[in-house]
C-alpha cells in the first residue's frame, strides 16, 4: 500500500484558515440578518453626525467644506469596529457552546484559529463600508481617487482585525457573551477619541491631548485624506505603522489568551 | 390589605426586580450609561468648538449644552432596555405566571416602567453630577435640577411605555432590541445634540417637529439659562403625548398578549 504523502504545515494551515472563513461567510448567508445591525449603526452615525453637525465646518480651521467627506472614513472604520466587535462576540458564543473546545484540541496551531476569527472580520468589515461610501457619494461626499479608496479601504480591512483581536482577546478572557459592551465600547473609544469629529487643532484641550497620542488618529488620517485632498505617502505609512503596532500588541495579548484557554 | 395597597406592593416588587435586572447585566447597563456617557465626553471634546458658530445659543460651555441631550439619550436606551426585558420575561414564561396571579395585570406594566423611571431618575442624577464635576453650571440652580431630573423621570416612564407595548405585542426581545437604531434616529433627528437652527436640512425641519426637541429644551433649559415657563409647558405636553401613546398601545398590545397568551 503506498503511503499517503504529508500535507505541509503551511498548507494544512492555509485550509483551516480558509474553513473558518468560509463558516463566517456561511452565517452571514444563513441568517443575512445578523449583517444588518453592523451596517445600520454606521450609516445611522453618518447620516445623524452629518445633520447634526455639518455646520461645524464654518469653524475656521476646518480642512474642507464637506462635513460628508469629512465624516465618512470615520463611519467607515465605525462599522469596522463593530464588525470586529461581533467576531468576538461570536467568538464568546463559540467558548458558551464548546465549539471552541473542539477546535482546540484539533492539531491546528492556536495562530491559526485566531487568523480565522481575525481574517473573517476583515473580510466581513468591507460590506458595512461600501453601504456607508454609497450612502455618503449618493449624498455629495468627494470622490476619493482609485488611491484613496484603496487607502481607505485597507485601513478599514485592518482596523477590522485590530477589532477582532481586541474582541477575541475579551471572549478568551471572559467566556461570556456578556462582555460585548465591553468589546463595543472599547473599540468606540478607540476610533472617537481621534480627529473624528474635528481637526486636532480644534478639538478641545484633554481630546487634542488624547487624539494626539491615539495611534488610530494617524488611521483616521490616512484613511480621510483622499476624501479632503490628495492622497500622499506622508499621510499613509503613519497608518499602517500604528495599524501594525495595534495588531501585533492585540494579536499577541489574544494569542496569550487562546493558549491559556488551552492550557 | 386594600387593592391599591396590593396593587402597589406589586408595583414596587415588580420595579426593585427590573432595576435589581438592569444592573446585574453588563449587556443592559452598558448603554444606559457606560455608551452616553462615552459620546458625551467625546462629542463634547471633538465638538465643542460649535459654541462660537453664529446663532449658538448663548452657554457656559458645550458640556452644559449637551448635559440634556445625553440624559435624553440614555433615558431613550433604558426605554428600550426595559422593553428587552419584558420581552426576555415573555419569552421565559416569567409573565404568563405573573398572568395567573390574583393580580391586575396592569401593575405587570407599571412594574416594569415603574423600574425605567427609576433607570431615568439614576441618569438624570448620573450625568448632572459629570456636568458639575467637570465644571458645568446649572443656571436655574436646585429648582433647575429638580426640574430637569422630575421631566427626565417621567420621560423615561412614558418611552418605556411604548417598549413595553412592543415588548408585549411581539413577544420578541430580539424584535424590541432591533429597535436601538431607531432609538439613534429619533435621537439624531432631534435637538439633543445641537441647536436645531444650526442643524442641516432635512434634519433641521424634521427636529422642529420631534415630540423628543421639546422634551430636550425643558430639560436643558433650567440648565443653560434657568427655569423658562413656556420650555417647561411644552416638555410637559410632549411628554403627556408619549404617555397617552404608550398607555394605548400597552393596553392594545396586553389584551392582545392576553388573547394569544
Amino acid at each position: 500500500m503506498e503511503a499517503t504523502a504529508a500535507i505541509p504545515a503551511w498548507r494544512a494551515n492555509l485550509a483551516t484558515i480558509g474553513a473558518l472563513m468560509s463558516r463566517a461567510k456561511n452565517e452571514l448567508l444563513r441568517v443575512p440578518g445578523a449583517a444588518i445591525p453592523g451596517v445600520l449603526a454606521p450609516t445611522i452615525f453618518f447620516l445623524g453626525l452629518n445633520g447634526v453637525f455639518g455646520a461645524l465646518t464654518q469653524l475656521r480651521g476646518f480642512s474642507t467644506g464637506s462635513y460628508e467627506s469629512f465624516i465618512v472614513p470615520i463611519s467607515m472604520l465605525q462599522g469596522a469596529g463593530f464588525t470586529g466587535a461581533a467576531a468576538g462576540v461570536n467568538l464568546a458564543r463559540d467558548i458558551e457552546q464548546g465549539w471552541l473546545d473542539r477546535l482546540l484540541v484539533s492539531p491546528a496551531p492556536r495562530w491559526v484559529l485566531l487568523a480565522g476569527t481575525v481574517l473573517s472580520a476583515s473580510a466581513r468589515s468591507l460590506i458595512p463600508a461600501t453601504f456607508v461610501l454609497a450612502i455618503a457619494l449618493l449624498l455629495g461626499a468627494g470622490w476619493p481617487g482609485i488611491d484613496g479608496l484603496l487607502v481607505t479601504y485597507f485601513m478599514v480591512a485592518a482596523m477590522a482585525a485590530v477589532a477582532a483581536c481586541w474582541g477575541s482577546m475579551l471572549a478568551l478572557r471572559f467566556k461570556s457573551q456578556s462582555a460585548a459592551p465591553l468589546m463595543q465600547a472599547g473599540m468606540m473609544a478607540l476610533i472617537l477619541t481621534t480627529t473624528a469629529y474635528a481637526p486636532l487643532a480644534l478639538l478641545q484641550g484633554w481630546l487634542q491631548d488624547i487624539a494626539r497620542i491615539n495611534p488610530v488618529t494617524q488611521v483616521v488620517e490616512a484613511a480621510r485624506q483622499g476624501f479632503v485632498g490628495e492622497v500622499s505617502w506622508a499621510e499613509t505609512w503613519p497608518g499602517l505603522l500604528a495599524l501594525a503596532g495595534l495588531l501585533a500588541i492585540l494579536g499577541a495579548l489574544a494569542l496569550r489568551e487562546m493558549r491559556r484557554t488551552a492550557a | 390589605m386594600s387593592e391599591l395597597a396590593t396593587n402597589l406592593r406589586v408595583v414596587w416588587a415588580l420595579g426593585m426586580r427590573s432595576i435589581r435586572q438592569t444592573f446585574r447585566r453588563p449587556q443592559l447597563m452598558a448603554p444606559i450609561v457606560v455608551f452616553p456617557t462615552i459620546l458625551l465626553a467625546i462629542q463634547t471634546g471633538g465638538a465643542g468648538g460649535a459654541v462660537n458658530l453664529p446663532g449658538f445659543p448663548p452657554v457656559q460651555s458645550f458640556l452644559q449644552f449637551m448635559l440634556a441631550g445625553a440624559m435624553m439619550q440614555s433615558l431613550m436606551l433604558a426605554g428600550n432596555s426595559g422593553g428587552i426585558a419584558l420581552a426576555v420575561d415573555i419569552e421565559m414564561g416569567f409573565t404568563d405566571r405573573l398572568f395567573a396571579a390574583p393580580i391586575s395585570r396592569y401593575t405587570i406594566v407599571l412594574g416594569r416602567l415603574a423600574g425605567t423611571a427609576a433607570l431615568g431618575l439614576f441618569a438624570a442624577l448620573w450625568f448632572l453630577a459629570i456636568g458639575l464635576v467637570f465644571g458645568a453650571h446649572i443656571e436655574g440652580g436646585v429648582p433647575g435640577a429638580l426640574l430637569a431630573i422630575a421631566l427626565v423621570t417621567a420621560t423615561a416612564m412614558a418611552v418605556g411605555g411604548i417598549g413595553a407595548a412592543i415588548a408585549l405585542r411581539t413577544g420578541s426581545a430580539s424584535v424590541v432590541q432591533g429597535l436601538f437604531p431607531l432609538v439613534l434616529v429619533v435621537l439624531f433627528l432631534s435637538s439633543a445634540f445641537f441647536p436645531v437652527e444650526l442643524m442641516i436640512e432635512p434634519a433641521q425641519t424634521i427636529a422642529e417637529y420631534n415630540p423628543l426637541s421639546f422634551v430636550v429644551e425643558g430639560v436643558r433649559e433650567p440648565i443653560i439659562s434657568g427655569i423658562n415657563a413656556s420650555d417647561t409647558a411644552d416638555a410637559l405636553l410632549a411628554i403627556a403625548g408619549i404617555v397617552v401613546l404608550g398607555l394605548v398601545l400597552s393596553a392594545r398590545a396586553l389584551r392582545h398578549r392576553l388573547r394569544v397568551g
